[in-house]
Formats: structure tokens, C-alpha cells, sequence
């Protein structure tokens, strides 16, 4: 039976509908023919009829199809609407992307890839489409989660206006950037990003230029450590709820696989030992070889802090196990809370003499902290010297550019910028943050205590109906529906208590704190009337 | 714990950080080792190691240090308004700068001469081509899964499409027979092979202007490698990174082209890689881009990108220049001239030397044949060869090995990449060296 059907069509993700209603026609067929024919043919008649009326019923098809698709204008053909991303365009009459035409495979990541509709991609662009705005949309969607911070950015413009073009004493034309720079960043840069680690980090800490590898942003970074340090189909223990992110960056080219370490609202969602040791002796008696740990620090999406028992646990975890310990600490320097933040490497600076620090490695860049999300700067910072050798080569895939690591060079090296940055920042997102997360409170939604990150953890339980996954998804979609927000729900942050959500405040100035609130109440109160 | 901790539990690897698949510790990387422990400098050290293996393109900095130093504004986000500046340092959208994909499907419009369009909306954008044939690979073959390409190729492939992928790399054989052009039987010879070591063929690579040959590809093979894939059902890669780099314009078919002229019939197999390292000469700024015909190709690789993205700034700033259609014209025009100036003098020079090339006409190398001096027509008697040309004439240059060459004694000499003084110099060298050999042997 299968042998009429078209292969091309087996592992496309969007079959021809024909297709596999076709072959379920056949098997209809076949049955009640096989006991109508008798006899010593019967059950070869039985089958043989019904094959070749399938067989000709694809040929016509197949010709249908054909004669469709042979319209073509002279332009080249817009890409389709069938993805979110792709606006739908008239001239479009002869490619699709539906698998009827596209004959050529895709690899099996590709469509891993392109299937991927966890809702925190598929807000972003509903957001994206319709975008607020003050003046020009002020009916659009409210986007509150993406962790950018813009509560600041207005003191980068100044300095880029002022430095960013060649005023100062650098010299910031082409000349010696053109050509190939080393793939893992420029030694002045690395400078001074080990220096600007260790103002964000804790004035004891010191960075080392050898031990770091610079990247397009700490997207890669996670990428290549992934490479790195798993072979395809080990895994990475990873307390949830965790950055959806990492579902990107660790599975899909590197084939590793993320095992939750599920966390508790009792807890705070702080990471328990037990819960860790659990998930690890589980993982083992299924056969999965697990190779390393992968917390972020401050904490995203629950904003709380490592403390420093828990890191040394941690450690001490890793070493038990002979297995690696990867800290994420791109928001270090984004803290507003009271809680005291220790970067691991500050227990490796002080501790050399008792702990290997060759299976630890930290993830750090200048999105965050620096709200240069654009410009693609990222940092392995690693002890193992083979970790590195391989991250440098691996690097050449996602090297940062090399006028940009000039000015990023720059602004880091005036370190009365930065302090005043630091300092500036650290108090409008506590003002905002206060201010919010009280403001929700009066709503009656409770959030996590947190210290650091650009987000609010907020139980929103109360509100959703059933108290499950899909209670939650559904109020999500109130909120991007008659609240004209969008958040992340829990779910995507593999949560495992349903109805708590992500909500980014640093793109919220003070002012627009009550619109937001406002809109919240809408959907507050549709949920409180229909219970 | 006591003081000293027994350091012997080392934490394991992955294979792939293990592995030497990228390639760098082969034969030939001694020479880079030669060069970097001795480089030449026309002042200060006129006798050290000439680098003739980096395909970098000098010539044309000039044209754009002063179109920078005349067009501030590039660098500087319009009239220095700090939203824009602020706006920009944030922006990492994967779909990048509209203003960037545009100015690219224009400038590579540009190059070549308007005989076919780009759809900005199809661009999507990659930290260098490195980035994009990997990433290209990663969508269109699964690990295990083998892309056939023509040898000799750009050595970067074995790393670049093999080693983080998983996938093979089947060479289509070439030789000098018919100045290494694809041929059908080749192409064929090549699917079969695969399938006799049961490994599913996904595509076909090539370079064009080819990598090292320095050669464009003829349109009537081109239309028979779009036959191919087409008969085969699979898919086409076609980088075309040294594309502004063709000596005389009318001599390039970009695969663009053949497909504009079928109407785009089966066009979403195809997929063009491009970049600005080579045309352009700014291999240090991390600017490539795939552009498919493919719908889901160009979906998948937007997000992938996410792994490698051009910094916003970059973005601005090129996108500023390249829709400058007075100053892409002028430096287009420019560039191609000198090019073809340094390719004629290196061929003339070699040619006095007795020495042949290979007919180019792009890129900025040329294929120089050197088997009649091989004491013995092998790949030990080329690495012997180059061995003597690395260490004793002191110069860099690419064995053919290297790119999988089936006919030894071919070299890889680039040009491009040094001031005329520094060439003059290099051929000096060959020749004395060339004539001390000869006079050797009798």
C-alpha cells in the first residue's frame, strides 16, 4: 500500500491532505473486497483491485496538482504567510510552503524547528504584528515579555551620541578592523570586559583574558559550551521554572536534552538538593548519561538569587557526580532587590585551593546588563583549558563584529559611564519594580520575591479555570486577547505549578505602570465574573 | 578535604570538542605556524614568510576608508539623534535591519548587472558565510546525510559543513582534463558513490566563482547541475561569496539568473550563500547571508540565526553604504580592475617563470600548476614540494591536497592580500627558486 505514496510526503510536517486520506480510503476498501471475492484469487484480487484504483486515484491527483502550480510570474515569489513571521504578499501564486510543492526534504531539526509553537514565540510575534504605541497605537499589544531594559537606554544614546562616532580619542574608522580579527574577540576588548565583569560581579572577583572566549551574544555561548561539553542525547539537569530559551540553545543543534528539577512555590522556587539528587538517580535508572547542571543566577524567569550555600552545594554536587556546572549570569548586574548576589566565580576566586574549577563555567553578556541586546556581544568564561581550545574554534561561527567590538571597547573603558549607568539603573528598576509589583498586589496577584532579572514572577492561580495547563494557555490568550499584553505563561518556562507568569517591568516607564495595571484589571475581572 | 586535592578526575568532553574535524591540525596548517612565527614585513622583516594562503581582499580599502571619511553620518545614526542610537543598541530582531536586507538584495542585484532580483524578505542575515553554509546544512541534511561537492573546494568545507552537522562531504572528482569543470558523469559518479556506502545524498555545493580554481562556472554547466539536483530531487547550494570579485561582469552567471530565466520552476531547492569578507574586503565585520527560494528554508534559518547574528551597529552602518548606488557602482567597477590587474601580473610573472595557471577570471587567487616539478606525481611529492616552498622560499602558499585535489602538484596562491611591492617580491622569490630546482635536476 504504501509503496504509491509519494516518500517526499512522509516526513514533511505538513502532508498533503490527499495523501493520507487517500491510503485510509484504500485500506477501507480492501477489507469488504476480500470477503467478496471467494475463491483461490480472492485475496490477491481482494487487494490488487482496490491497489490499483488508489494507484490511479494519486496519478490524477499528482496531474491536478501539477497543472496548478505551473502559473508563474516573472518576479521572484514573496515568502508565504504559512509561518507567523511571513507577511502574506499578492504576487505569491506559485510557491508555498506547504509540502505539496516543496519536494526537496528538510532535515529533521528543520522541522523540529519550524514546528516550534511554544507560546513564547508565538507571543512575541502576535506582538510584534501589532505593536503598542503611545500615539500611533494605543489599542496594541503591550509586549512585556521580552527582557529588555529600557528604563535606561536613554543614557547609552546620550554616550553613543556623544563617543559613539569617532569623537573621542579612539579612533573608530575602519582602519584595522577590516580584516580577520581572532575569532574569539579582540584582546583590548576582552580586557575591558574582564574588567567590567569584575564591577558587576564584586570588586574581589578577578577575570582572566585567557580563560574567556567571546561570542555573538550569550545565545551562542550557550550553543557552543552545549557542543562542548555533551555528546547528542545526554542531558543537562536544569531547575525549572527556567528561560525558554534554553530549550533553543541546548536541544535543538546540539541535541541535548533538558531534565527538570522542578521548584516550589513553597520554596520560593529555590532549588532543593533532594529534588536535584532525585532527578539526577532518575535520570541514571533510565539510562540517561547526564553531564552537567545549568542554573541561571540571578534567576529568569523567578528573578530570586543563588545563595552562597547553594552554590557551594552545587559545586560540591558537580564534583560528587564528576560532572559540569554551567552558570548563566547575564542579569548580575541588573539587581534591584535586597538579596546579596555571589557569582560563583567569586567562590572560585576564594576557594581555589579546594575546588577543581575545571567543570565550572560561566555565561555572561552585554544584552542585559548593558541593554546592547543588538549588538551581539557574549562571553564564555571557563577554566578548562580543552573547554576552550574548543569553544575558540567553535566560535568562528558566531564571532562579534569587529567595529562593534571597538565601541563596546570604548563605552566599557569609561568607567564613569558605567558606574553612573549602574547606579542610575539600579534605582529606576527598583522604583518601577516596587511600584508594580504592589500595584499587582492591590489586584490581588502575589508576586515571587525577587532581587534581580527584569521580571515579576506572578501567581496569577487565583484566575485560571481549570487549575491546569490549559487553564493557564487560555488565560494567556484573555491576556493577549482583551488586555492586549503579552506574557510569558509558566508553562513555557516548564513550571510545574500551573497559572504563574512572567511579566518584564523594564520596558515600562513609571507613567505607563497604571495602563498596564488597567488593562490587567480587565482580564481580572472577566475572570472573576465568569467563576 | 585536605590541601592538595587529587586533580586526576578530569570531567569528561564531548566528542565533538574532541575531535579534530575542524580540521586544524592538518598538514598544511604548518604553514600558517611558519608564517605567524615569522611573518613577512617589507621594512622590518623582508626575509620572513610571505602569507600567499589567506584569500583577503586589500586592494579596494582605500575606496571605502574615504567613503566612510566623507559619509559620517553612517557611523553615526543619522544627524546623531540618540533614539535612533538607543534603538539600534537594542535591536536583535532576527529578521535584522529592513533597511540592511534591503541595501544587500540591492548590492547583490548590483553585482550582477540586474539580470536577476532579490526579494529582501527571502535575505536572512548570519555572522559570515562560515555561519551560513553551516547553518544551511544544518536544515537541509540530517547527521549521517552527505552534501556532494567538486574538488577542488575551499578546505574550510570539511569543517564548515561537517563538523558540528554530522555530514558528510562525497566529492564530485574534477581534474585538469577539462580545466576542472563539473561534468555530468562526475556528478552522477558521485550520487552513486554515496549510495554504495548508503548515505543519503541531500544537496550539492558549489562555489561560484569557484574556490580555489578562481574560475566562474559556466552557465551551460550550471544548467545541467539545476538538471541534476532537479532528476535527483534534492537541493542546490551555490556560494557565491567571490561574485563581485569576477574580473569582467559578464563572464559570472549566478545561478539566480538560469533560475529567473525557467521562471523559477522548481527554484525552492536552491539556496545562495553570500557574503561582504571577500567582494567587499571586510571579513572582520561578520557579514554573510543565505537566500532560498524555500519558504520554510527561509523561516527555519531566521530562527537558527539567532545563533549568529550581525551586530545592529554593523547593520546601520553597511546598510547606509551599500544603498549608496554611486559609490556601490564605483567600487564594484574599481575593485574588479585591480583585481584583474594583480591576477595578470601574478599569471605574466609565473608564466616567465615557466610556470602555468589555470585560465581564471575571479576570486583572488589563482590555481598554479606546478607538477612538472613534483619529483614524484603524488600527494607525498606535493607536501614534499610544499614543504620546501613553506620553509625554504618562505612563502604560504595552499597545497592541492588540502582542497582534495585528485591531481597533485596544484597550489592555491593568493594574491590579493598584499601590496604589489610584496607580490613583486613573492615571484622573485618562485623564480629563484624554481630555476635553483631546475638547475638541479641536470
Amino acid at each position: 500500500m504504501t509503496r504509491t505514496r509519494n516518500p517526499d510526503s512522509e516526513s514533511e510536517s505538513e502532508s498533503k491532505p490527499s495523501s493520507s486520506s487517500s491510503s485510509s480510503t484504500g485500506m477501507k476498501l480492501i477489507v469488504p473486497l476480500q470477503g467478496v471475492v471467494q475463491g483461490r484469487g480472492g485475496i490477491l484480487l481482494g487487494s490488487l483491485i482496490p491497489c490499483a484504483l488508489f494507484y490511479f486515484l494519486q496519478l490524477y491527483l499528482k496531474k491536478r496538482r501539477r497543472s496548478n502550480h505551473n502559473n508563474h510570474s516573472s518576479n521572484p515569489p514573496s515568502p508565504s504567510s504559512s509561518f507567523p513571521e511571513l507577511p502574506r504578499t499578492p504576487s505569491r501564486s506559485n510557491l508555498s510552503s506547504r509540502g505539496s510543492i516543496t519536494r526537496a526534504r528538510l532535515s529533521r531539526l528543520a522541522s523540529t524547528i519550524s514546528d516550534d509553537d511554544s507560546a513564547y514565540y508565538v507571543g512575541l510575534n502576535r506582538a510584534s504584528r501589532d505593536p503598542y504605541h503611545k500615539f500611533s497605537n494605543p489599542d496594541g499589544i503591550i509586549q512585556l515579555g521580552l527582557s529588555d531594559n529600557t528604563l535606561s537606554l536613554d543614557l547609552i544614546g546620550d554616550w553613543m551620541q556623544k563617543w559613539g562616532s569617532g569623537g573621542g580619542d579612539d579612533d573608530l574608522s575602519i582602519n584595522g578592523i577590516a580584516t580577520y580579527q581572532a575569532f574569539d574577540g579582540v584582546d583590548e576588548l576582552k580586557l575591558a570586559m574582564a574588567d567590567f565583569m569584575r564591577q558587576v560581579m564584586g570588586r574581589s572577583v578577578h577575570f582572566d583574558t585567557s580563560n574567556m572566549v567571546l561570542t555573538a551574544g550569550a545565545t551562542p555561548a550557550i550553543e557552543i559550551l552545549s557542543f562542548c561539553l555533551a555528546d547528542p542525547g545526554n542531558a543537562f539537569l536544569v531547575p525549572t521554572p527556567y528561560y525558554p530559551g534554553f530549550d533553543r540553545d541546548v536541544r535543538w543543534r546540539p541535541g541535548v536534552d533538558l531534565i527538570p528539577v522542578h521548584c516550589r512555590s513553597a520554596d520560593n522556587f529555590n532549588l532543593s538538593m533532594t529534588a536535584l539528587e532525585q532527578a539526577y538517580a532518575q535520570a541514571r535508572k533510565r539510562g540517561v548519561k547526564v553531564r552537567g547542571i545549568l542554573v541561571s543566577n540571578p534567576s529568569n524567569p523567578v528573578g530570586n538569587m543563588l545563595t552562597q550555600d547553594m552554590l557551594y552545594n552545587l559545586i560540591d554536587f558537580a564534583e560528587d557526580k564528576n560532572i559540569h556546572l554551567i552558570v548563566d549570569e547575564v542579569f548580575a548586574g541588573s539587581r534591584y532587590g535586597s538579596e546579596k548576589f555571589v557569582s560563583v566565580a567569586e567562590i572560585l576566586d576564594s576557594d581555589s585551593e579546594y575546588i577543581d574549577n575545571r567543570r565550572i563555567h560561566i555565561i555572561y553578556g552585554l544584552s542585559k546588563d548593558l541593554a546592547l541586546a543588538g549588538f551581539r556581544v557574549g562571553v564564555i568564561y571557563s577554566f578548562d583549558r580543552n573547554v576552550l581550545a574548543a569553544a575558540r574554534k567553535l566560535c568562528r561561527f558566531s564571532s562579534i563584529s569587529a567595529p562593534t567590538q571597538r565601541l563596546v571597547t570604548s563605552m566599557l573603558s569609561d568607567k564613569r559611564f558605567i558606574q553612573d549607568y549602574f547606579e542610575t539603573n539600579r534605582n529606576r528598576m527598583r522604583q518601577v519594580h516596587d511600584e508594580f509589583v504592589d500595584a499587582l498586589s492591590k489586584l490581588g496577584i502575589k508576586c515571587a520575591k525577587s532581587s534581580g532579572g527584569m521580571f515579576c514572577w506572578a501567581d496569577m492561580s487565583g484566575l485560571i479555570k481549570p487549575y491546569s495547563e490549559k487553564g493557564e494557555l487560555e488565560l494567556w490568550e484573555k491576556f493577549m486577547s482583551i488586555a492586549k499584553i503579552n506574557i510569558t505563561p509558566g508553562s513555557a518556562c516548564h513550571c510545574i505549578e500551573p497559572g504563574w507568569f512572567r511579566i518584564c517591568f523594564t520596558t515600562m516607564s513609571l507613567e505607563e505602570i497604571p495602563l498596564v495595571i488597567e488593562r490587567i484589571r480587565r482580564v481580572v475581572e472577566v475572570c472573576k465574573s465568569s467563576s | 578535604m585536605g590541601i592538595e586535592i587529587e586533580k586526576s578526575c578530569v570531567v569528561e568532553l564531548s566528542n565533538i570538542a574532541v575531535s579534530n574535524t575542524h580540521g586544524e591540525d592538518s598538514p598544511y596548517f604548518a604553514g600558517w605556524k611558519a608564517y605567524d612565527e615569522n611573518p613577512y614585513d617589507e621594512i622590518t622583516n623582508p626575509s620572513g614568510v610571505i602569507q600567499m594562503g589567506l584569500a583577503e581582499n586589500q586592494v579596494s580599502f582605500d575606496l571605502l576608508e574615504k567613503y566612510l571619511e566623507e559619509h559620517s553620518e553612517a557611523t553615526t545614526w543619522g544627524k546623531g539623534s540618540p533614539t535612533s542610537f538607543k534603538e539600534n543598541a537594542l535591536f536583535q530582531d532576527y529578521h535584522g535591519l529592513h533597511s540592511f536586507r534591503a541595501a544587500m538584495a540591492a548590492f547583490m542585484e548590483q553585482i550582477r548587472g540586474g539580470r536577476a532580483k532579490f526579494d529582501p524578505k527571502r535575505l536572512v542575515i548570519t555572522a559570515g558565510a562560515t555561519a551560513a553554509n553551516e547553518l544551511l546544512t544544518f536544515i537541509l541534511a540530517n547527521p549521517g546525510d552527505a552534501l556532494l561537492v567538486p574538488t577542488p573546494y575551499y578546505p574550510g568545507f570539511d569543517r564548515d559543513l561537517r563538523w558540528r552537522t554530522g555530514v558528510k562531504i562525497v566529492p564530485i572528482h574534477c581534474d585538469s582534463s577539462n580545466n576542472f569543470q563539473i561534468t555530468p558523469e562526475a556528478l552522477e559518479a558521485a550520487y552513486k558513490e554515496a549510495e554504495s556506502m548508503n548515505t543519503k545524498v541531500r544537496g550539492v555545493l558549489i562555489t561560484n566563482p569557484s574556490n580555489p580554481l578562481g574560475a566562474t562556472i559556466q552557465r551551460s554547466v550550471l544548467e545541467h547541475i539545476l538538471d541534476f539536483v532537479t532528476r535527483k530531487n534534492i537541493h542546490l547550494v551555490s556560494d557565491e561569496i567571490y561574485s563581485g570579485s569576477v574580473f569582467s561582469p559578464s563572464e559570472f552567471v549566478s545561478v539566480a539568473e538560469i533560475l529567473e530565466a525557467r521562471n523559477y520552476k522548481d527554484a525552492e531547492r536552491v539556496h545562495i550563500v553570500y557574503s561582504l569578507s571577500k567582494d567587499l574586503g571586510l571579513p572582520g565585520f561578520r557579514v554573510g547571508t543565505i537566500y532560498s527560494y524555500n519558504d520554510k528554508v527561509v523561516t527555519t534559518a531566521r530562527r537558527m540565526s539567532s545563533f549568529t547574528l550581525i551586530s545592529s551597529q554593523t547593520q546601520h552602518l553597511l546598510a547606509s553604504m551599500l544603498s549608496d548606488k554611486e559609490f556601490t557602482e564605483l567600487y564594484i567597477k574599481t575593485n574588479r580592475e585591480r583585481l584583474r590587474k594583480r591576477y595578470e601580473m601574478m599569471i605574466e610573472g609565473l608564466r616567465s617563470i615557466g610556470i602555468e595557471c589555470l585560465k581564471g577570471n575571479g576570486g583572488l587567487f589563482c590555481w598554479m600548476n606546478m607538477s612538472p616539478l613534483l619529483e614524484k606525481a603524488t600527494r607525498e611529492g606535493e607536501l614534499e614540494l610544499w614543504n620546501e616552498i613553506v620553509h625554504e622560499v618562505k612563502l604560504n602558499i595552499s597545497p592541492g591536497c588540502s582542497c582534495h585535489c585528485s591531481e597533485p602538484g596544484w597550489f592555491r596562491v593568493c594574491f590579493a592580500n598584499m601590496s604589489e611591492n610584496t607580490l613583486h617580491v613573492a615571484l622573485e622569490r618562485i623564480r629563484n627558486f624554481v630555476d635553483k630546482l631546475r638547475a638541479s635536476r641536470f
